[in-house]
Formats: structure tokens, sequence, C-alpha cells
């Protein structure tokens, strides 16, 4: 069992540092501002959720943190070195899966060692290991169309964590999913994280989902996001499904709901 | 495989041509039509079991200008596409040219063919690629451009070169279209070869179709009709076996 403490103190160097970052976009001859002044961080290893309502630039935030775009404002920096390129530390799975149809599942997890011109044979062999872990053992030579939603989202997830970044940014991987198939894919993640360690930065408008998953929590305001609140999640771990609850869980999604809702 | 190529033998159009062979035979006799004319279908039958070993041996020749120029056609066109891919500014560089290019008329330029590559194989090979390097172009090169933008955004993320976006993404996105342009330049492409022979060469299903119609004989014309016919079907079917070789992924999903 592994009790986090509150990561306020800086005990971990932040793998992602966002400071007053600021972005708008034109739209129709006028300035629609998306983000206003954020500043997050997620330390090496921790799991940290971005709750907010939709539309509120949650997915311009990720895009800003994978290089897609550029702030207008504000500082990013990647594993505490300001030249490192995201390419080289950050991996991204979006809320679609974007599995290619025209590879087996096998080859589409590798993509991203490719990609990086890493060697085919070598990278088969490390995903052929992971297949049971990832629920998709006797599924390598299965196109995605063969695939249930819940295991496209998984072989999705093993695309993100095969590619060997210290970052891994989820946007909404759950959100198309069943309630049912949701709430295991969600222990399973954690058995995941678990098993690798990496910091996972976590994007949903679920606020369970993000207190039962997260070290810590960010809430969005409304467009243009500023940062309403700053929660640390401090429920043991391994944590189980049944936590929900529990009465820390319950005060906790009171406090982020009237973040929510009063902003 | 057999059995779902037996159901898909088009039965009802099989039944539609027979009827209208029916038609065009009776019609003949009725109307007393001379031979030279309107054969009968009968007619063209006879015509084209007897003449069968010179008709195939003129589609041998005819039969290589198209698959050559088509082969041509589709590496031109391949090129062409990726090299559109590469940036937007050589796109809107290159497009609206090869819009242009189908302006032309190719039998207006077939004359300048022959001068420039006398009357051997060379000239027809010429017309069947630019008949049919248009449609096999312009379908993977919109088939390129319509690949889901999220996954060459996931490829950047990666780190990915814009030579591996096309090679892993772009590509193998394209290929259900390219089938489709290819089977449209399949079929194009005897009629090239044959238009090409019109203008002057020793054999070819073209040369036996021009001798045939100066001495009037109507059902010599037909049967090659028929030959080119059953040739272009055969081209048909094999780009569609070896697209479902290619992309099963695509049949499989579309199956669904």
């Amino acid at each position: 069992m592994t009790t986090r403490e509150s990561i306020n103190n800086l005990k971990y160097d932040p793998v992602v540092l966002l400071e007053g970052v600021a972005k708008s976009f034109v739209v129709g001859g006028k300035q629609l501002p998306i983000l206003d002044e954020v500043s997050v961080r997620v330390g090496e290893g921790e799991f940290v959720s971005l709750i907010g309502p939709s539309g509120c630039g949650k997915s311009t935030l990720f895009n800003i943190i994978c290089g897609l775009e550029r702030p207008d404002r504000g500082r990013v920096v990647l594993a505490g070195n300001e030249n490192l390129r995201a390419v080289d530390t950050v991996s991204y799975m979006p809320q679609k899966d974007l599995l290619l149809p025209w590879r087996t599942v096998l080859d589409n997890v590798i993509l991203a060692r490719e990609v990086a011109g890493d060697d085919r044979e070598k990278a088969r062999r490390e995903a052929k290991e992971l297949m049971s872990l990832f629920g998709l053992a006797g599924f390598e030579k299965s196109y995605p169309a063969e695939l249930s939603g819940g295991m496209r989202q998984r072989a999705a997830l093993m695309r993100t964590m095969l590619a060997h970044r210290n970052i891994l940014l989820l946007d909404e991987p759950f959100g198309a999913l069943d309630a049912i198939t949701r709430t295991k894919m969600q222990q399973w993640l954690l058995e995941v994280w678990n098993r690798f360690r990496r910091a996972i930065f976590f994007i949903t408008h679920d606020i369970e989902e993000a207190i039962f998953l997260s070290d810590r929590v960010y809430v969005l305001t409304p467009r243009p996001a500023r940062v309403a609140l700053h929660l640390n999640i401090n429920l043991p771990r391994p944590r189980r499904y049944e936590c929900v609850t529990a009465p820390d869980f319950l005060a906790i999604k009171k406090q982020i709901m009237q973040a929510l809702t009063s902003t | 495989m057999i059995f779902r190529l037996i159901n898909r033998i088009p039965v009802t159009a099989l039944g539609i041509m027979a009827v209208l062979l029916v038609l065009w035979e009776a019609g003949v006799h009725i109307t007393g039509m001379p031979v030279w004319f309107l054969p009968p279908p009968s007619r063209v039958f006879t015509a084209l079991v007897e003449m069968l070993p010179q008709l195939l041996d003129h589609s041998r020749y005819t039969l290589l200008a198209a698959l050559t120029g088509l082969t041509a056609a589709v590496l031109v066109a391949l090129v062409l596409a990726v090299v559109m891919a590469m940036s937007p500014r050589i796109r809107q560089g290159v497009y609206p040219l090869l819009v242009f290019s189908q302006t032309i008329p190719i039998i207006t330029i077939a004359p300048l063919l022959i001068i420039w590559f006398g009357f051997g194989i060379m000239p027809k090979v010429v017309v069947v690629t630019l008949v049919c390097f248009f449609p096999v172009a312009v379908s993977m090169a919109e088939g390129m451009q319509a690949a889901d933008a999220d996954m060459v955004k996931l490829l950047q993320v990666m780190g990915a070169s814009r030579w591996q976006t096309i090679k892993l993404i772009l590509i193998p996105a394209a290929l259900p279209s390219f089938f489709a342009g290819l089977k449209i330049a399949g079929t194009y492409a005897m009629m090239g070869a044959v238009i090409g022979e019109w203008l002057g060469a020793s054999s070819g299903l073209g040369v036996f179709m021009t001798r045939a119609s100066h001495a009037y004989q109507a059902d010599s014309v037909f049967a090659a009709i028929m030959i080119i016919s059953l040739i272009s079907l055969l081209l048909f079917a094999l780009i569609e076996l070896i697209s479902r070789l290619t992309i099963p992924w695509y049949y499989n999903e579309r199956r669904k």
C-alpha cells in the first residue's frame, strides 16, 4: 500500500510545468480567449486529472503541452528542461482511439516505436509480452474493427504506453464507453499505472472518475479557463471501486461540484 | 470462395442482356437489314468462333500495350500523388496542371505520338498512360487528402516526419480510393490501346477492326468489340481481386 502525500511542497520534480499559460483564437474576426493564465504541474510518476465543463479549453491545453499549438503567453517546461521537445517526452492518447484500421493490433501498439526508428521485431516481442496485461492476448493479429470498444481503448493505451515517454496525456479516454466497461477500465488503468509508474495527466468531465484515479485534481472554470480549484486526493491506494461511496470521497466530490457550479 | 463467386454472378444483368440479344436477332430478321450494315448476334457469334485464333493473336499486342500503359500510369500517378502530399504548395502547383492536361483530347495529340515514337508499341503505351493516369492520380490524391486529420496529428506528436506520415497514414488510408480509381483506369486501358492502334500499327485489335470495317465486315468488327469487352471485364475482375488481397481490412470493415 502506498500513500501519496501532498506535492504542494514540491517533493517531486514536475515533469509538466505550465505557468500562466494563456491562449486565444480568432473566431469570426473576434479574439476568443480560451485559456486565461493557467498554471498546473504534474510530478514524476504522478496521476493528475483536469476537470472542466465541456468546451472550456482542456484539449487546447493538451495541444499546447504536445507542442501542436503555441501559447500566447506563459511558460511550458517539460521534464524540467526548457529546451526539451514534446515529441521526446510526451505520449498522447486522444479521445478517439485512432487505431489504424489497416494494421493489426500488434502493429498498432508499436506505432510510436516504429516512428522512432526502433527495430520493429524487437518492439513486437516487447509488445507480445505485455498483451495479457492489456487484456489483448490472442488478439495480436486481429484488426481494430474486430475489437470491442473497451479493447480498442486498451490497445490505444498500450500504444501510448509503449512509446516509452515519461508523460502520458490521456484525453477523456473512457468518454465513449458504457458505465460498466468504464468502471472496469478505471480499475485496470490504475493497475497499469502502478506497474509502469509514468506520470499521467488525465482529462475528464466525470468527477468520480477524476477522484477515483488521481493523486491531485485541477478544476477549471468555463471558458476562458482558469484553475478554479486545486485538490490533493489523499485517499489510500490501492483504491477499490467501493471507495466512491466512502464519506471522504463524497466530501471531495461535493467540493469539486461546488467549484464547478459556482464559477 | 468459389461459392461466393457463383453467388455474385449478376443473374438479372445476364437476363436483361439475353432479352436484348433476342430482340436484336429478331429485329434484324424482321426488317431484313443487310448483314454488312448490322449483323444479327448469331452471325457475330459465328464470326467470333471462326476468327478466334486471329482475334486472340491480335489481342496479345493490344493487351500488352494496355497492361504496360496501365502500369506506367499507376507509377506516374502514385509518384504525382505522393509528391503533392509532401507539401500544400507543391499540390497547389501540380493539381491544376493535372486537370488542365485532361482538357487536351488525347486523340488530337495521337498523330504527334506517331511522329515521336513511330509505329511500334510505344505510341499505344503512351496513349494508354495518358488516358489512365488521371483517374488514378486524382483518386489517390483525394484519398490521401481525406485521411483522418487526427491520425496525422497523432503521428506528429509521435515525432513523425512528413514522409513517415505519408507512408504510415496517408498512403494506406488512400488505398480504397486508389483501387476505385484503378478500376476506372482499367476499363479505359483497352480502349486507349485500341485507339492507339487505329492511328497506325501492324498488329492488334485496333488494326483488325480497321481492316474489317474497310471490308464492310461488320460481324468481324462486332466480334472484336466482344473480345475487347471481355478483356476489359477480366482486367476489372483482376483489379478487384488485387484490391481484395491488398486491403482485406477495408472489405472486412465494409461488411460490418
